[in-house]
């Protein structure tokens, strides 16, 4: 096997080793089996992103079988921008749960293979380079995301998680007719080659409609995001995290690899118009959503509806300048909102509860856990400096620049509504009031304040990294070789 | 209609009625036996499109419908474990509420 056939097995391979020896080996080697998967798949994604970055995307057959029957993965700019989104919030958060699920309780036994074999699929499915595993990738991560989803027990939680797999096998038995569809008619599966082969045609625009919908369902796309605020609020707090940031991501990375290289010229068309009016309505609602909430953890989720949305844009806005928005988007919003989340579960596990109105005086008990709150929420309100603001500046840029200014208002409201909800948050945080008593909090452990601080540094940092992202985007880029 | 063709439409058909079954009822027992009907329905598709040339038999849908048969039934199976334990809370609070 060879260097870089490791360097892409080694990703997928290693999590799904460590899952069961997390299931057998128990609470002492934990930390260390974890520190293996963290080193192991970094090593590995450095080794393929300095192959990606000097020779191309690169293309390797599992056991040498090769497509159509063998299993082929594929990396490119994008793929290794995800993988390396899922590293980065992967092991942050996994450092949260070590001391989140550190009393020994019957939930973190079941955590950790679970989320190993979510990781796993993550990684697949990134690196999945034919629409039938990417199939298997996104069940796989579905049957790993609905139990961690449903980690507490808790009646609530099991209803959202119910309610979560329902709408999700759905979208799969959509998405799989689409594919049925799409092989009948190409006799291919492999993207690269429908890119070629398919024709525009009833078959086809079947297909496309299938394949869309399924996604749009699993992505939570306004009016199909009914399942994703119960479920993830009523998550774990680290499990929330991991939903919110990466999860919902590879359902909107499959429906940019189908629409810009299965079909690479349905982008212009009215489909186009109509994605990015679900986005709009998606970033409209899901914010109003936000702003009406009563408690923390689901303004949180409402506000990942909104932020989902920004990325639909990227039909409407198919250049070079959108497609680096909306890519920046996935990564920015990914580290923000897993900050988010694990501010809020540091809320709610301090006071117990996490009702907003009654958040008087948390600022003063726990100021780093504040402070990483407004942090986070500088990309989500899209306000300089911040990858979140870069992003958003780049799909208002490409709005202007292709003459289409209703998006640019929807971006701008959608701006003006996020920093509503957030200020809301902070203003009953911040202020306590005078005749009030502090709260009385049970103070998390240092650790759980410092990483989601990590994150959401990490997502204003994003806005400062301009050239490396954009290098590691054209390659393989639909639009490679044009400036956005 | 040749044969292949048939039964692919008894696939999208058998889709359709899935589907429609998934929607319209409530009980969730009713709601996953709809979602199995449906995928029954997409992996006929996929059978019928193994033979779409009369002469040979293409593998490839039927290594796609056996992956999808052990997805689908991984799926039923956690489906029916996640409403019995619903199941169970709700009896179990009905009793509690009924005991105070």
């Amino acid at each position: 096997m060879s260097f870089t056939a490791a360097a892409a097995v080694v990703p997928v391979l290693l999590p799904l080793l460590v899952a069961p020896l997390m299931l057998l080996l128990g609470q002492r080697s934990r930390a260390a089996l974890l520190i293996i998967t963290v080193i192991g798949i970094g090593w590995a994604l450095l080794i393929l992103n300095g192959q990606v970055l000097e020779l191309g995307p690169q293309r390797y057959a599992v056991g040498g079988w090769g497509a159509p029957l063998g299993i082929d993965l594929y990396a490119d700019g994008l793929a290794m921008l995800m993988l390396w989104l899922t590293w980065g919030v992967g092991s942050l958060v996994s450092g949260y749960a070590l001391v989140y699920f550190a009393h020994g309780e019957a939930k973190a036994e079941r955590f950790w293979p679970i989320w190993l074999l979510l990781w796993m699929s993550l990684n697949a499915l990134f690196l999945a380079a034919d629409i039938f595993n990417l199939y298997v990738t996104l069940e796989l991560l579905t049957l790993a995301a609905v139990p961690l989803a449903a980690l507490t027990g808790e009646t609530e939680a099991l209803r959202a998680s119910m309610r979560y797999l329902l709408f999700a096998l759905l979208g799969s038995f959509c998405y799989m007719l689409g594919v049925a569809l799409l092989y009948g008619g190409f006799g291919t599966l492999d993207i690269m080659q429908l890119g070629w082969l398919v024709t525009p045609g009833p078959l086809a625009w079947v297909a496309l409609a299938l394949i869309t919908l399924g996604l749009l369902i699993k992505a939570a796309i306004f009016p199909f995001h009914v399942w994703l605020p119960p479920a993830h609020a009523n998550a774990p707090t680290p499990v929330s995290a991991l939903l919110s940031a990466l999860v919902v991501k590879g359902a909107l990375y499959l429906l940019v690899r189908i629409w810009f290289q299965v079909f690479p010229n349905a982008g212009t068309l009215v489909a186009g118009q109509l994605l990015g009016l679900l986005g709009a309505m998606a970033i409209l609602y899901g914010s109003w959503q936000a702003l009406r909430q009563v408690r923390l953890k689901l303004l949180v989720a409402y506000s990942t509806v909104a932020q989902l949305g920004y990325f639909l844009l990227v039909f409407p806005l198919a250049n070079a300048t959108g497609w680096g928005g909306a890519i920046l988007q996935l990564l920015s919003h990914g580290f923000a909102k897993a900050a988010l989340f694990l501010a809020a579960g540091n809320v709610l596990h301090a006071l117990g509860h996490d009702r907003i109105a009654q958040l008087h005086g948390v600022g003063m008990q726990l100021p780093i856990t504040v402070f990483t709150f407004a942090l986070a929420g500088i990309g989500i309100m899209s306000m300089p400096p911040s990858g979140g603001f870069l992003a958003k500046w780049l799909l208002l840029r490409a709005a202007l620049e292709s003459g289409q200014w209703w998006w640019a208002i929807v971006l701008l409201c959608g701006g003006l509504l996020a920093a509503t909800y957030v200020f809301r948050v902070l203003g009953y945080a911040l202020l306590a009031p005078a005749e009030q008593q502090l709260p009385k909090v049970v103070k998390p452990a240092l650790t759980l304040e410092l990483i989601p601080l990590l994150l959401a540094l990490i997502s204003v940092a994003i806005g400062f990294v301009g050239m490396p992202y954009l290098t590691l985007l054209d390659i393989g880029s639909p639009f490679s070789g044009q400036q956005p | 209609m040749n044969q292949p063709l048939f039964f692919a439409w008894v696939g999208a058909a058998l889709f359709g009625i899935g589907l429609y079954g998934l929607l319209v009822h409530g009980h969730l027992m009713r709601k996953i036996v709809a979602l199995n009907v449906m995928g029954n329905g997409v992996f006929l598709v996929f059978i019928a499109l193994a033979r779409r040339d009369p002469l040979v038999t293409d593998p490839i849908p039927h290594a796609m419908v056996l992956t999808g048969l052990v997805i689908s039934v991984s799926a039923t199976a956690f489906a029916l474990v996640l409403l019995k334990r619903l199941a169970r809370q709700a009896q179990a609070q009905e009793s509690s509420e009924h005991d105070s």
